[in-house]
């Protein structure tokens, strides 16, 4: 086991960072096209339930089915890597419009009503207050998205690109059980750490949050 | 002054909240919204700040109609409480109290140290700054949120049942002091609530409001209670009314008896003084018991003290103090009677 690693350090490591940005730059986007839709179907009450449905709807669609129409409806190579962030970004998106949407419903209450008496201007009471409040319960949805994609990213080993998941393939091909238990470590270890790093980002951002529960 | 002429709201599906309502709020006075649920009460206050729009007629802010003006501008001038303060969780108390100054661009420190400043005359210790809401008390939020609502001296305030959610202690003093406050900045103020007892004790004027958005009486406290216009306020305001308007209604010139030979032989209860002439209590039937003493009274203190004094007290009597606390006479359910005549007579000649 040892052996393997030092061999295959670099490749390894290659894996790892592929992996990451992989799994990542899907959570960012879908955060960014997220929180538009999700505080439409807030604004708009009649869109919440079409817009949920949708987000049920593009997450019940099997992942690897998702990588292989990607390059049909981009326009990609079939092993281009943005195959794999659109459909996770696709993933992410779905997550999180619903928990979007509710965190914002939420928080409609006292609070919301005072600022809006108080001469806050939609925007600005969206930016200061609403979302602020929101965001303990969005973050939670961010925790679950982003654990969700590092295991997903793993399926583009399938269709040639998939970070850590090219261990796996590896290791079945030549019937070697090494890089497989090097593979699923590092994804468990990914996960736990990223998730991680959401907690402590969280406590920094609120921290009235942590005084309410005392 | 707040001039609502013809004011009418009615909702989608045809429920009418307030209807054809004409009142003036004077400048720099309580006006007390009063009445049951459903009366519109609530729904008149926050046609003030255009929460809510009227369906017709106009309110105006000192002859200004405020559906003429920027909504958001509008609020910025006007203090707004409500039942549970609505505080900001996620800021800290200086930075919920600099809310309307910092939308009004005045910079952070600035607005903070006002913040701080505003947390001693609601009586708060300035340490409570930087606290988050959920460390606070009820009545502490209610503070906050009262000088919340001052933060950017607006000359109108209105308040939603302010302290119906804080327990009666709490609220008792949470009422005095704003009423001292008041005297301090003299706002223009729209009070709502369904309490009657706190619609007359903070009340410069008591608007009472019934069933279907109809204005049932305006009036000062005492003119409600001495003569409720209908059946309706009459009910109201309730059955003892008698006895709170005894709250209008000084001891100065109650007739007392001497109080140094104060003995009832009929109970034979004596009263008993100290070496400098103050009340101890009563001793009953020379036992060595001493009853402690329920109360006193001074000149300045309310018929509706005296008798609750005369009543509570074994002999049926309420002891006088001068300004040492020494007892310096005895009034009786006699002199109570009398000088509640003399009192009736005054006001209506």
């Amino acid at each position: 086991m040892i052996e393997y690693i030092q061999n295959n350090y670099s490749e390894i490591l290659t894996d790892l960072g592929q992996h990451i940005w992989l799994a990542l730059v899907p959570v960012v986007l879908g955060v960014i096209f997220a929180l538009p839709v999700g505080y439409l179907a807030v604004r708009r009450g009649w869109l919440y339930q079409p817009i949920v449905n949708l987000g049920g709807v593009l997450y019940s669609i099997p992942s690897l089915a998702l990588f292989l129409i990607m390059p049909a409806i981009l326009g990609t190579g079939t092993l281009s890597p943005l195959n794999i962030v659109v459909s996770l970004a696709v993933y992410t998106f779905a997550l999180l419009t619903r928990t979007v949407a509710d965190a914002l419903l939420s928080v409609q209450g006292q609070a919301t009503q005072a600022a809006e008496a108080m001469g806050f201007r939609p925007f600005r009471q969206l930016l200061q207050v609403e979302l602020p409040m929101a965001l303990p319960v969005m973050l939670a949805g961010v925790r679950v998205a982003t654990v969700a994609n590092i295991s997903l990213v793993s399926v583009g080993a399938l269709i040639g690109v998939g970070g850590l998941g090219a261990l796996f393939t590896r290791g079945l091909q030549l019937g070697f059980m090494e890089p497989i238990i090097v593979g699923i470590v590092l994804s468990v270890l990914l996960a736990a750490v990223c998730d991680i790093a959401i907690v402590l980002l969280q406590r920094r951002l609120t921290p009235w949050d942590r005084v309410a529960t005392r | 002054m707040i001039t609502f002429d013809a004011v009418t709201k009615a909702f989608p599906g045809g429920t009418v909240a307030v209807d054809n309502l004409s009142i003036e709020l004077p400048t720099g006075q309580i006006t007390v919204f009063v009445g049951p649920s459903g009366c519109g009460k609530t729904t008149s206050l926050r046609m003030i700040n255009r929460l809510i729009e009227p369906t017709s007629g106009t309110i105006s802010i000192d002859g200004e109609d405020v559906t003429k003006q920027d909504a958001a501008v509008l609020r910025r001038k006007i203090g707004y409480v409500i039942q549970h303060a609505g505080l900001f969780p996620h800021r800290t108390v200086q930075d919920n109290i600099a809310t309307v100054p910092l939308l009004n661009g005045v910079n952070k420190k600035q607005a903070r140290e006002n913040a701080v400043e505003l947390l001693g005359r609601v009586g708060l210790d300035a340490s409570m700054a930087t606290r988050y809401p959920a460390q606070l008390s009820g009545g502490q939020q209610q503070r906050v949120g009262v000088a919340r609502a001052l933060a950017a001296d607006p000359p109108v305030m209105l308040m939603d049942e302010p302290f119906s959610a804080v327990d009666p202690i709490v609220r008792d003093g949470l009422q005095k002091e704003f009423l001292r406050l008041q005297a301090e900045v003299g706002k223009t103020i729209a009070f709502v609530t369904h309490d009657i007892d706190e619609a007359i004790k903070l009340g410069d004027t008591v608007a009472v409001f019934r069933e279907g958005g109809h204005l049932a009486q305006v009036g000062t406290p005492q003119e409600l209670l001495d003569d409720p216009a209908d059946d309706f306020v009459a009910d109201f305001v309730g059955r003892d009314r008698g006895f709170r308007g005894l709250s209008f209604v000084t001891a100065e010139g109650l007739e007392v008896e001497p109080v140094q030979t104060y003995v009832d032989g009929v109970r034979g209860v004596r009263l008993l003084l100290d070496d400098a002439g103050r009340p101890r209590g009563w001793t009953v039937n020379g036992s060595d018991d001493v009853r402690a003493i329920t109360g006193t009274f001074t000149k300045q203190d309310s018929l509706r003290l005296v008798t609750d004094l005369a009543i509570s007290s074994p002999a049926g009597v309420a002891v006088r103090v001068d300004g040492d606390g020494v007892a310096d006479g005895a009034a009786t359910h006699a002199s109570i009677a009398d000088h509640l005549a003399d009192a009736r007579r005054e006001s209506a000649g």
